[in-house]
């Protein structure tokens, strides 16, 4: 779905064929990682997903 | 690290995420036409929605598309049209507001913070803490505003707490800036591109509440299957179609 896509490239600042690519990640596998780092950073990108009405979570594992 | 998980965005008819079933906990239930007085219900005007699929039928020229200009995308609305999305938008931020504080009328941004008073419900306001921490038990709601946790309850409450009344005046805030640059009765309209990002938004949870409301969670599901043609929620299949339509007319239009 494009618009999941360009949400991804619109936050991230991702190219294109990676946004996709991640995109395509959650439809086959369920889910994918899109962002790494400091939890507090995570929370922030997650609260941004949110706005965005992406059901992003943030967990602990590396 | 963030994820996007199962339920992330409703699914759509070509590439879109495949959803097995994990949306997560009150999101199995049975959750009928108007269930709730109070709650979004699909409770579009019949007659705009007779109007919209019979102008989709019979006029390709009044199919809304929206197209590129200059700063901005543009799109003409048939009068049912602009009734049917001012409808749905319009329930789906009278939900989100539904037990907050936030007049639904009045931007939040515009609001003089009142500094005479320093009681601490005011303070939290002010520092957008709703001091809620509990999931949503409406389905819609919890879907809109969802735990950030899968694995850990306690974070999930104290992210939610700081978090939760600003996610819901944003949903809020998209909703008003729709409901604000399309008219009544339909017509052109002109976005600039801060207003596209609060229309992508908007329609986006009207998509997501729709989807919650159809059951439509496995994209590999046809669309008809999941509600049957006799069931009075059948011609909302075809508004989330139609607006999966909308909204990706949107995104190609922008830069």
């Amino acid at each position: 779905m494009s618009y999941v896509t360009y949400v991804f490239q619109k936050v991230f600042g991702y190219p294109k064929a990676k946004a996709h690519k991640l995109m395509l990640d959650v439809h086959h596998k369920g889910k994918a990682v899109v962002s790494s780092g400091a939890r507090e950073a995570m929370e922030r990108d997650a609260e941004t997903l949110h706005g965005y009405g992406l059901w992003a979570t943030v967990s602990h594992d590396s | 690290m963030t994820d996007i998980g199962p339920g992330s965005f409703p699914p759509d008819d070509e590439d879109g995420p495949g959803r097995d079933d994990e949306d997560g906990p009150g999101r199995d239930d049975e959750d009928g036409l108007g269930r709730d007085e109070n709650s979004f219900s699909l409770g579009a005007d019949g007659d705009d929605l007779d109007d919209l699929e019979s102008a989709e039928d019979y006029d390709d020229e009044i199919a809304a598309t929206f197209h590129p200009i200059p700063g901005g995308a543009s799109c003409r609305f048939a009068p049912a049209q602009a009734g049917v999305i001012r409808s749905l938008v319009g329930q789906v931020a009278e939900l989100v507001r539904s037990d907050t504080g936030i007049d639904p009328a009045q931007p939040r941004a515009a609001a003089e913070p009142d500094l005479s008073s320093s009681a601490p419900d005011e303070l939290e306001q002010m520092l957008g803490l709703s001091g809620n921490a509990e999931l949503p038990d409406d389905p819609v709601l919890a879907r809109l505003l969802p735990d950030a946790y899968s694995d850990d309850p306690d974070a999930s409450a104290e992210f939610r707490r700081y978090t939760e009344e600003t996610l819901r005046a944003g949903k809020i805030s998209s909703a008003q800036a729709v409901l604000a640059s399309l008219p009544a009765g339909g017509g052109d309209v002109v976005l600039s591109e801060p207003e596209c990002q609060h229309w992508l938004k908007a329609l986006n949870d009207v998509r997501l509440a729709l989807g919650v409301r159809l059951g439509i969670t496995d994209e590999s599901q046809e669309l008809s299957d999941s509600v049957s043609a006799d069931d009075p929620r059948s011609a909302y299949v075809w508004v989330y179609q139609w607006l999966a339509y909308l909204q990706e007319s949107l995104i190609e239009a922008l830069p």
